[in-house]
């Protein structure tokens, strides 16, 4: 809303010299947030000249130039600008008269734009200063000509400053106007807030006129045979008539300024007065051509499929829910939104009449949106206008058709007021001191009250409050609190700090969640946070379900030779409705593709070496499962438990994840340093460092994943203890049911993402490097295993016995299994068993490896011999060769 | 170096063998022929300056064969009366140079070990490093600074998801679904539309199902990720961070909420801190204020900085989580970490925020 100072001052005393930051802060002080300022950016000398004589000059080019001999100022004075009193001025406009008055700008004046005049050599003669047409002074759209004074109403001496005189001095603030504040689109809204702001007093200007009642009745009909959510469409209707107006009347300058500074252009002088009025009172109003209704006005909904030509010329399907204005011929309004092309105010109007209705909030709303018609109208209705003022601002209309159009008014008319009467509400003694926490004085209650136009009654001490038809939005006990506080100002309200129970402290998930993000970081990856926006091709490349779960113990060792997904999988995923990026338009289910983008974006900017990871949600719905909830629980009340269950259930599972991306150099080159690339084994390193932030043993088998290389993809695995893994009634951060399978094992093993490197061509399409690492953990299915219920081994200090073993087995054999074996076998002797080496070539047969391990064994209280600890190894490599067929290697 | 004289005898024979040929009146063990031997033996001390050398001397000087030695063999013929003066002549001597030896072999020790230590020196400035730097996102961080601020009085840290039911994001929260603030918040639909699934556009829903999950008085602060409809420039982003408090208890007043803000911005931003409160609108707070923050080191100097949206909780929101308004009263606040990021680090463009150029968050490496 946009508030030109003059008009402002009509309603409230400003002080001399008020400037627009003077009003901005004070309605700051009182909840109008502060937007702009708004000036016609003009600086004179401008003023009002005379056309002496002109000469056409017709030029190569085909068009007339008029050399016109302008008077700027009386007699022989100077004129303002310090030139003689007659100027010499080009003017390329032919809509003038030798004697007409028309605004000179002379050198040194300055149009908006910003456009300096200056005298300037031009088809042949020096113009010194120029003739302004409206839209050249900011007035308006008009450039067909040069402004005449004449045609705004105006015949002011030669010489007179012409800023003032156009209202081109005036300025504007515009402030936002919340949703609960309807009335402050309008002047008097905003002048009643300026008073609240800086006490000066406040002239309403809906208790200014005497609203002359219409006599003879004109037929209005409110038939709404559908009311939206039981309120019927039109609680006011009052029309008034004017009759006899001249349709050639120019709308009066100062009109036409302030109508600019509001953002209004001005149309005809009955649009202008319509629109005039409503911002100064903030009802919307509609003019009709009298003499193109048909009968008498009924307002109904529309029927379905039933069509409807508004002013732009627009012919619109309407909506059963859709208000409309009707006369006998049919539709001649979309109530609050837009009037129609047939009933038109046109050039030839002379007799008009004036509709000031209240239209429900909510029905205009949809229409407005539904129409995609947002207009000034809507605007009000939408946030709720002054039942009372429509009647008041009706005879504004009438008026000023009157006093500026010349027009009669007519008694013919109607007032439908089915508005309801505001309803007093109870505010008991202390309720506003208690919860804004000041103990306000009875007077600073019931001044505060007042002063936004309540009325009150007292009772036993409490006040009965009936709030100003201009306020729906007082509807309760804590609105008018908030009024209180307002009025008497929120700077007065005390610190208090409060004391909360005891707290808990950060839960153990969130505790892991920033020693993740920690330990990640130490460990030389730089935390980004991307947008969740994918294509569903991301999707489907990285969108992997979780394998199922696999028992612990079994074998893995046949995965490698899996044949890789080559087709990317259609992956369920979520489609944003209203994407702001169409490319990108589906929710992520997997942290990498975003990842991947970044990496792609520094390296083309230069940085080479890129390690980068974000912890955050992914959103992977499940096949088969119908998620959200078509019909809501209502606001306002507890729903049931089952609607509140349904509410959860409908909720896409959002698993908390962490996903690593690395490329280029982990270790660059440097002195005594060679290179070291970043590849399937820093993205194993991660992950080894999530788990240890964690606390949780991760599993690596080697594995399968459609976008990673076939022989370098790690799947990662936690044991999931025997208690089922609940889901919280919060779905962040644990883990969605469906995904933990249930396990009738008391272990079982429960997959939680992959790590290695990306299949080169997927790397391609990313536009990185062939090698690119990659790790994607399940960080919700991680930390559910992470109780921190360390059972402490006792530290054995007798001294320790080292040995080393070299075993032969198949290339399949993964080292992590034949590991586990020795140390199986191995039993509890064995302290740590470390892979030293994997030797393959001269001395072992093609297909075998050589492993080497170093082992120490260590005794509980006392030495081991070295009998002891190799009888140890010994059955160690004994199960190796039971299970994996291992060989000692002499 | 003095070596006691008994008894006291003129003359110095140079080599003691000498004194052994000559017998008669000299004393079968002279002063002079010990204090020569000595003073060659400390004179040769002092003059080796390896390990090696030392080694030779010790050899020449305080071996089987060196003068002292020998002087020391002739012990067995000093007359009875004699061998007490005798062998401490003897002893004291020997016991002085084998002295001088430990002292110049430290002394050599400690030099050589000086100097190798010395040949090793390398150009600290140049150590490779076998890791790299990461970096965490401030954003992050200073959400997780916001955090601790009210763990530490007690409150605690609730969630909730990303993609939410609208029942969360608006009805729950007092948002009536013709009402203008609805349809102002640019909310990002799924489909189907008709299931009533939205990014959420702020942490509010987390407010409703924190007080939905716990018991009374709920004292939570609630930080995460929000989605609205802006492209992404100098100062907008779609995808943006919040951090939403809310306190529900009896008696809790719009005076506690100015504490809290108070203490948290202090908290945050320093003790010179200040919390301006502003009249303003929320669907969800009854009353509303705009939270306005000031801080005299602020970027661009003092000044008032719009940081986020507070007030009472509305009657509606508590009847929504079966809370009775008559008897529970509590405030709720929502700020921008993005916002706060921008004018407490004179971050001029939101890009780079979101773009992940490592660059960035490295400036800030593990800690805001």
């Amino acid at each position: 809303m946009r508030v030109p100072l003059s008009w402002l001052g009509e309603f409230v005393d400003l002080a001399p010299g008020t400037t627009p930051e003077d009003v901005h802060a004070a309605l700051v002080s009182v909840g109008l947030e502060e937007e702009d300022i708004h000036r016609f950016d003009v600086s004179g000398p401008i003023v009002v000249g005379e056309v002496l004589d002109f000469v056409g000059e017709e030029q190569t080019n085909g068009k007339t130039i008029n050399w016109c001999q302008v008077r700027v100022a009386p007699g022989d004075e100077l004129a303002a600008d310090g030139g003689p009193a007659i100027h010499g001025i080009i003017c390329g406009a032919h809509n003038f008269a030798v004697g007409d008055k028309v605004v000179v700008t002379l050198p040194g004046a300055s149009l908006p734009g910003p456009f300096p005049i200056a005298a300037r050599k031009t088809y042949g003669h020096v113009s010194d200063g120029m003739i302004a047409s409206a839209r050249e002074l900011g007035l308006g759209d008009e450039h067909d000509g040069i402004l005449l004074l004449a045609s705004l109403g105006i015949d002011a001496p030669v010489g007179t400053d012409a800023i003032p005189l156009l209202g081109l001095d005036d300025s504007a603030v515009e402030i936002n106007v919340t949703p609960d504040r309807g009335y402050a689109f309008s002047i008097r809204g905003v002048a009643r807030e300026y008073s609240h702001a800086t006490g000066v007093p406040f002239r309403d200007p809906a208790l200014a006129p005497t609203v002359v009642a219409p006599v003879t009745r004109f037929p209005v009909t409110v038939d709404d045979q559908a009311p939206i959510r039981d309120r019927t469409g039109a609680s006011v209707f009052v029309t008034r008539v004017v009759r006899g107006v001249d349709p050639t009347r120019p709308t009066p300058a100062w009109m036409i300024a302030r109508l600019g500074l509001v953002g209004i252009r001005s149309i005809s002088l009955v649009v202008d007065v319509t629109n005039y009025v409503m911002f100064e009172l903030g009802q919307p109003l509609h003019g009709y051509d009298l003499d193109k209704l048909t009968g008498g006005i009924i307002v109904r909904r529309a029927t379905a499929g039933e069509k409807f030509t508004t002013l732009d010329a627009v012919t619109r399907t309407l909506d059963v829910e859709d208000l409309l204005i009707t006369d006998e011929s049919g539709p001649i309004g979309l109530a609050g939104v837009m009037g129609g092309a047939s009933t038109e105010i046109s050039a030839q109007t002379v007799n008009v009449l004036v509709e000031a209705a209240n239209f429900d909030p909510v029905s205009i709303a949809r229409s407005a949106r539904r129409h995609k018609l947002p207009s000034e109208a809507s605007k009000r209705f939408e946030r709720g206008v002054d039942p009372r003022v429509a009647a008041v601002a009706a005879e504004r209309v009438v008026q000023l058709l009157v006093d500026l159009a010349g027009g009669v008014a007519d008694d013919l008319g109607s007032v439908y007021d089915e508005a309801p009467v505001p309803q007093p509400i109870l505010l008991p003694t202390g309720f506003v001191s208690g919860l804004i926490g000041l103990a306000y004085t009875g007077d600073e209650v019931r001044d505060a009250l007042v002063d936004v136009g309540a009325s009150l009654i007292e009772s036993d001490g409490d006040l009965q409050v009936t709030p100003p038809s201009w306020r729906p939005d007082l509807t309760d006990k804590w609105t008018l609190a908030e009024e209180v506080a307002r009025i008497v100002g929120y700077d007065r309200i005390p610190s208090v700090l409060p004391v909360a129970p005891p707290g808990r402290g950060l839960t153990r998930m969130q505790t892991l969640r920033r020693t993740v993000a920690q330990t990640l970081a130490a460990t030389g990856h730089t935390e980004v946070l991307t947008y969740p926006f994918v294509s569903e091709r991301a999707n489907n490349a990285f969108g992997v379900t979780v394998s199922p779960a696999v028992s612990a113990g079994a074998s893995t060792a046949d995965a490698a030779s899996a044949v890789p997904t080559s087709v990317p999988m259609s992956v369920p995923q979520i489609k944003v409705a209203n994407p702001l990026d169409s490319e990108a338009p589906f929710l992520r289910t997997s942290m990498l593709p975003g990842l991947l983008q970044i990496a792609h974006r520094n390296r083309s900017r230069g940085l080479v070496d890129v390690a980068i990871y974000e912890q955050g949600l992914v959103f992977r719905p499940e096949t088969g499962v119908t998620y959200g909830m078509a019909v809501l629980p209502a606001g306002a009340a507890r729903p049931s438990a089952e609607a509140e269950a349904a509410l959860n259930a409908g909720i896409v599972p959002q698993p908390l994840m962490v996903g690593i991306v690395s490329v280029g150099n982990d270790v660059r080159h440097q002195p005594g340093q060679p290179a070291v690339g970043a590849g399937w084994q820093s993205a194993l390193a991660a992950v080894q460092q999530v788990a240890l932030a964690t606390g949780v043993r991760i599993e690596v088998r080697q594995g399968q994943h459609p976008a990673m290389h076939p022989g370098r993809t790690a799947e990662l695995f936690v044991t999931v203890q025997a208690s089922p893994v609940s889901a919280s009634t919060v779905p962040v951060s644990t883990v969605p049911a469906a995904t933990v399978p249930a396990s009738t094992e008391p272990v079982s093993t429960v997959s939680v993402g992959f790590a290695g490197e990306l299949l080169p061509t997927v790397a391609d399409d990313y536009d990185l490097p062939a090698v690119v690492a990659v790790a994607e953990i399940n960080l919700g299915l991680v930390f559910a295993q992470a109780d921190g219920d360390v059972t402490v081994t006792p530290i054995r200090t007798m001294p320790a016995a080292t040995q080393d073993l070299s075993l032969v087995v198949s290339v399949s054999v993964p080292a992590a299994a034949l590991c586990a074996v020795v140390a199986e076998g191995a039993g509890d002797l064995l302290e740590s068993i470390d892979l030293v080496d994997d030797y393959r070539g001269a001395g072992v047969e093609s297909g075998q490896k050589s492993l080497t391990f170093g082992l120490r064994f260590r005794g509980e209280g006392r030495t081991l011999t070295a009998a002891e600890a190799s009888a140890a190894r010994l059955s160690g490599v004994a199960l190796a060769a039971d299970r994996f067929g291992a060989a000692l290697r002499e | 170096m003095s070596v006691p004289s008994v008894p006291p005898e003129p003359t110095t024979p140079s080599d003691p063998a000498d004194a052994i040929a000559s017998g008669a009146a000299e004393p079968l063990i002279s002063e002079a022929a010990v204090n020569a031997a000595v003073d060659a033996a400390l004179t040769a001390i002092a003059t080796a300056d390896t390990t090696a050398a030392l080694r030779l001397v010790r050899s020449e000087h305080a071996g089987e064969s060196s003068p002292l030695s020998k002087l020391n063999a002739l012990m067995r013929s000093v007359p009875g009366n004699q061998k007490a003066a005798a062998g401490k002549l003897v002893g004291q001597a020997r016991g002085a140079v084998t002295k001088a030896l430990t002292a110049r072999e430290n002394d050599i020790g400690s030099a050589e070990a000086a100097a190798r230590l010395l040949a090793e020196t390398v150009d600290v400035t140049a150590a490779a490093s076998t890791w790299k730097p990461g970096a965490r996102h401030p954003i992050s961080l200073l959400s997780e600074r916001a955090a601790d601020v009210f763990v530490a009085m007690g409150w605690e840290v609730a969630e909730g998801p990303e993609l939410e039911n609208e029942w969360f994001n608006f009805d729950g929260l007092n948002f009536d679904e013709d009402h203008p603030a609805r349809a102002m918040q640019d909310t990002f639909f799924v489909e189907p539309t008709d299931a009533h699934l939205v990014l959420r556009t702020q942490t509010s829903p987390v407010q409703l199902r924190a007080l939905l999950s716990r018991e009374l008085p709920v004292y939570v602060v609630a930080p995460g990720r929000v989605f609205r409809t802006d492209e992404l420039d100098a100062t907008h982003t779609p995808v943006f961070h919040q951090i939403e408090g809310i306190a529900i208890d009896k008696g809790l007043t719009m005076a506690n909420l100015r504490g809290t803000l108070d203490h948290f911005v202090q908290a945050l931003f320093g003790p010179d801190a200040k919390v301006r409160l502003r009249p303003n609108y929320f669907p969800f707070t009854e009353p509303s204020a705009e939270l306005d923050v000031w801080h005299p080191t602020f970027k661009d100097g003092a000044r008032w900085i719009e940081w986020g949206g507070c007030g009472m909780v509305h009657a509606n929101v508590l009847r929504s989580a079966g809370i009775d308004p008559e008897v529970y009263s509590g405030f709720a606040f929502g700020v921008g970490v993005e916002r706060a990021v921008m004018f407490r680090n004179d971050v001029k463009d939101m890009r780079d925020m979101v773009e992940g150029d490592i660059r960035f968050s490295q400036q800030y490496g593990m800690t805001v």
